[in-house]
C-alpha cells in the first residue's frame, strides 16, 4: 500500500498545489519570483533550455502542474506493476523534480530580464527581500541577487550593492547554496538600468567612508596597517579628480602614473607586473 | 574586608527574597564554597549575544589605577567593583531589593564594558582578543572579495550611549554592521575608537593582504560603462598609491601589501 500513496498524492486534484507558488514559497526561496505560466508556456523563450537540463520535458511538464494527467494513465496502463517498477518511478519523480528546479531557475533567470520580471523583482527589491547591505555607510540599502556565472553548478548567488557597487554573500546560510545562474549575470546591471532613479538616489547619497584611528590620530600610509583601501570607496571630489575622472572613460590612462620623477626602472618594473597580473 | 558605606541604605528591607539565579551558592554549609560559586564575569561571558567579549583580570579590575575617570559612569563604584569581581559579601546581596539588584547588574555591565574598552588595548588584551579573532568570533566579512576575512570589533565613540558597536574589515578596511541583532545592541563604547589600529599596530603580521579585485555589474557580458569608469579611476588612485609606497621601499608582497 505504502507504494501506491505517493501517487495518489500527484495525482490528488480535489486540491492540489500549484508547482510555481510552492517553490517559491518554500523555506530560503525568498530570492525567486514567480514566473508567469504564459512566459513558461511560450516556446520562443525556451530556446536552448532542453539542452541545459536533463528530463527536459518532463521537467517543464512538474512546472506547469501538467504531470498529474500523465501519471495517472501510466498508473492505470501498468495497474499490476511491482514494488521495483514502483521504486523506480520514485527515483525518476525526484530527479524530474530536481531537473524541474534547474528549469525552473534558468527560466526564472530569463524572465527577471523582461519588462514584467524585472517589475515583480522592483517589488521583492521595495520590501527588502533580498536583503540590506552589511556596510555600515551605505544605510542598510536593498541589495540585488546576483550571479557570477550563466551555466549551472559554477557558482552560488551573491548580492549586489547599487551603493558601494560592491559584492556581497548573502548573509543567512539558507541562501548560501543557491545557485547563481538561477539570476545570472546581467540581473543588477539590466535593473540599474531600467530603473535610473535608483542610480540618482545613489549618486546623491552622501559618500561618507571610514578611515581607522588611534585615539584619534590616522595611521601614515607606510604603517602596514595604514590606510591602503581608500580607493575602494573614493569618489571623485576636486575639479581635478574629475578631470582624472574623464580620461578614465576607456582604459586607465598611464601616463598620469608617470608623472613623479625618480627610481623610474623599478616603478616601471612594478608597473608592468600590475598590468600583467 | 571593609563593607561600603553605601551598603547601609540598602539594609533597610530586609525581605528575604531568593536573591537571584546569579548568585547560585544555596550551599548552606560553608561559608565560601569555591567550587560551586560561579563567577559573575563567567556568567557575563557565558550569555548569548557577548561572544565579542573577552574576560578581563582580576588584578586589572582591582587595580584602581585602571579605572580612573570610571567612577563617574556608574553610582556605587565600589559596589559595583567589588560585585563584579565576586567579592561582595553574601549578606549585602540578600539584603538588596530586587530592584536594586537588577540596577547593580546593569551598572556592573556598564561598567565591565568600559573596563574592557581599556583592557583589550593592553597587551594581555591584545594577545586575548588576537586568539577571539582567531576563531573568527567576531565573524566574518561579508565582502565576496574579501574571501571570509574575520572582523575585528570597534566602537564610533567612545562615550557609552551613543552608537553600538560595528566590525571592521582588516582587508577592505570597511565598517559592517554586525549580522546578528543580538551584537548590534551591544554599545560601541564597549571596545573602543582605537581597537582594531591598536590590534594591527600589535600584530601586523594579522594585517591580510588587500584584495584589488573588483566586480563591476555587466549586461550580458558588457560592462556598465559609469560604473566602469568609476572603477577604472579608482584602480588609478590605487596604483597612485602604490607607486608611492614603492618608491619609499615598501614591500607590498608582504601582509598589508594588495593581492593580485
Amino acid at each position: 500500500m505504502s507504494f501506491i500513496e505517493p501517487s495518489n498524492d500527484s495525482s490528488d486534484s480535489g486540491n492540489y498545489e500549484e508547482w510555481i507558488p510552492t517553490f517559491c514559497s518554500r523555506f530560503g526561496h525568498e530570492y525567486f519570483c514567480q514566473v508567469p505560466t504564459d512566459f513558461i508556456e511560450d516556446d520562443f523563450n525556451l530556446t536552448g533550455l532542453s539542452q541545459e537540463v536533463a528530463y527536459y520535458r518532463k521537467a517543464l511538464d512538474t512546472i506547469l502542474d501538467l504531470e498529474s494527467t500523465s501519471d495517472e494513465e501510466e498508473e492505470k496502463n501498468d495497474a499490476s506493476s511491482n514494488s521495483k517498477k514502483d521504486n523506480d518511478a520514485h527515483v525518476t519523480r525526484s530527479i524530474v523534480e530536481h531537473s524541474a528546479e534547474q528549469l525552473y531557475g534558468l527560466i526564472h533567470a530569463r524572465f527577471i530580464l523582461t519588462k514584467a520580471g524585472l517589475q515583480a523583482m522592483a517589488e521583492k527589491f521595495d520590501r527588502k527581500e533580498f536583503g540590506t547591505c552589511p556596510r555600515y555607510h551605505c544605510g542598510s540599502i536593498q541589495l540585488l541577487p546576483c550571479g557570477l556565472s550563466d551555466t549551472l553548478g559554477k557558482q552560488t548567488v551573491r548580492l549586489y550593492c547599487p551603493s558601494c557597487q560592491d559584492l556581497y554573500i548573502p548573509q543567512s546560510s539558507r541562501h548560501l547554496s543557491l545557485e547563481g545562474a538561477y539570476w545570472g549575470t546581467s540581473f543588477p546591471g539590466v535593473f540599474l538600468k531600467h530603473f535610473k532613479e535608483l542610480e540618482d538616489y545613489v549618486e546623491k547619497k552622501n559618500k561618507e567612508t571610514y578611515e581607522l584611528k588611534i585615539f584619534g590620530f590616522s595611521i601614515a600610509k607606510e604603517a602596514i596597517c595604514g590606510p591602503r583601501m581608500q580607493w575602494l570607496r573614493q569618489y571623485p571630489k576636486t575639479d581635478e579628480e574629475w578631470e582624472e575622472f574623464k580620461k578614465c572613460e576607456f582604459e586607465i590612462p598611464k601616463e598620469l602614473l608617470e608623472d613623479n620623477p625618480g627610481s623610474q626602472s623599478s616603478d616601471d618594473n612594478n608597473m608592468s607586473s600590475t598590468v600583467t597580473n | 574586608m571593609s563593607i561600603p558605606e553605601e551598603s547601609v541604605e540598602t539594609t533597610e528591607q530586609p525581605d528575604v527574597v531568593m536573591a537571584d539565579a546569579l548568585v547560585v551558592n544555596d550551599q548552606d554549609d560553608g561559608s565560601d564554597s569555591g567550587e560551586y560559586v560561579e563567577y559573575w564575569i563567567d556568567l557575563f561571558l557565558g550569555k548569548k549575544g557577548h561572544e565579542y567579549f573577552c574576560d578581563i583580570d582580576t588584578e586589572y579590575i582591582t587595580d584602581r589605577f585602571n579605572l580612573i575617570n570610571l567612577q563617574k559612569t556608574v553610582s556605587k563604584f565600589t559596589t559595583v567593583v567589588q560585585y563584579m569581581v565576586d567579592d561582595l559579601e553574601e549578606g549585602i546581596i540578600e539584603s538588596m531589593s530586587p530592584a536594586r539588584l537588577e540596577q547593580l547588574e546593569t551598572d556592573t555591565r556598564k561598567l565591565y564594558g568600559l573596563i574592557h574598552a581599556r583592557y583589550i588595548i593592553t597587551a594581555k588584551g591584545l594577545q586575548k582578543m588576537l586568539q577571539k579573532y582567531k576563531a573568527a568570533d567576531f565573524g566574518r566579512c561579508p565582502r565576496y572579495h574579501c574571501n571570509h576575512q574575520p572582523l575585528l570589533p570597534v566602537g564610533l565613540h567612545d562615550i557609552p550611549g551613543i552608537d553600538c558597536v560595528k566590525l571592521y574589515c582588516p582587508s577592505c578596511e570597511d565598517l559592517y554592521n554586525p549580522k546578528s541583532s543580538r551584537h548590534s545592541a551591544i554599545d560601541g563604547a564597549y571596545f573602543g575608537t582605537s581597537f582594531p589600529g591598536m590590534f594591527l599596530q600589535g600584530f601586523p603580521e594579522m594585517c591580510p593582504k588587500h584584495p584589488t579585485k573588483r566586480y563591476v555589474p555587466k549586461v550580458f557580458g558588457f560592462d556598465l560603462h559609469k560604473q566602469a569608469q568609476l572603477t577604472r579611476w579608482q584602480e588609478l588612485q590605487r596604483l597612485k598609491l602604490e607607486k608611492l609606497l614603492i618608491t619609499k621601499g615598501i614591500n607590498l608582497n608582504e601582509s598589508g601589501g594588495y593581492q593580485f
